[in-house]
């Protein structure tokens, strides 16, 4: 039998600091889509509140905090980010397990929102992007969800295969940033 | 160009692909006879002036949107999401 070496998905890539802010690799145990069946929708958010104590976030949105989120992911999709995979939601929604296929970061720090102007094309700053706001956009070319989770901090989650890249581009932007301090 | 998505908001033209007329919400019953679904399938107008497309947000929320825009004075004049279109909740 293999011995197989479990691998995060930015295993060698992080943490990264430059100047004050940092990026580290966050990992939920459990990643899984909840795509609520037709009609579903309010069943199912009250069952992720029974089961996880948070609602169902609309577009933008997400909800609940560190250890247990709820992302908006797109058009009637949400990630659950938490210990456990939320089996309870499976009559009212289709959910299907994505863990370990994104990697999940933290950049923390000021300046953080800098780096983002760098790298995304929408505005971020906390005045239209507060906390538990999220969007789907892009990082450069990448897909990326973004979500405000505190005053100088955003998770920002790409695909699995994008890690490389994306603590590159990243890494990049927060040294520029950082030496313009 | 920036396209307004109904659930993201105002977005670049970056986050979209365009997909094609929004024909392709009106397809016609099996039965509808050669020359309906010629139409549905071939015959575009390719006119210039107001159209009327699908695109989907593809580096978005991945919804597909109804645009409909003019191409000469690049003025985009509405989106809806396809999903209400097709549902009549919108036209």
């Amino acid at each position: 039998m293999a011995e197989l070496i479990a691998k995060t998905p930015a295993e060698g890539l992080l943490p990264v600091t430059a100047g004050t802010m940092t990026l580290t690799e966050i990992l939920p145990a459990c990643v899984t889509s909840v795509a609520p069946f037709k009609g579903q929708e309010k069943a199912a958010s009250a069952a992720l509140k029974a089961a996880c104590g948070m609602t169902m976030p609309g577009p933008n949105r997400a909800t609940g905090k560190d250890g247990a989120r709820a992302v908006w992911m797109g058009q009637g999709q949400v990630f659950v980010l938490g210990p456990d995979a939320p089996a309870d939601l499976s009559q009212y929604a289709a959910l299907t397990d994505q863990s370990d296929g994104w990697v999940v970061m933290r950049l923390h720090g000021t300046g953080a929102e800098d780096v983002l102007a760098r790298l995304a094309p929408i505005d971020l700053r906390a005045t239209v992007f507060k906390r538990g706001h999220t969007a789907r956009t892009t990082l450069l070319h990448m897909m990326m969800s973004v979500t405000r989770s505190g005053a100088n901090s955003f998770d920002i989650m790409v695909m699995r295969s994008f890690a490389v890249t994306a603590v590159h581009d990243l890494t990049i932007a927060m040294k520029s940033v950082a030496a313009r301090e | 160009m920036r396209l307004k998505c109904p659930l993201c908001g105002e977005r670049d033209r970056r986050e979209f692909y365009y997909v094609g007329d929004a024909i392709a919400l009106d397809r016609p019953t099996p039965d509808a006879g050669d020359v309906a679904w010629d139409d549905y399938i071939h015959n575009r107008d390719n006119l210039a002036g107001v159209t009327r497309d699908l695109w989907y947000h593809e580096s978005g929320c991945s919804a597909w949107l109804v645009v409909t825009r003019n191409t000469v004075t690049h003025e985009v004049l509405s989106t809806a999401l396809a999903s209400d279109v097709k549902r009549g909740a919108a036209k």
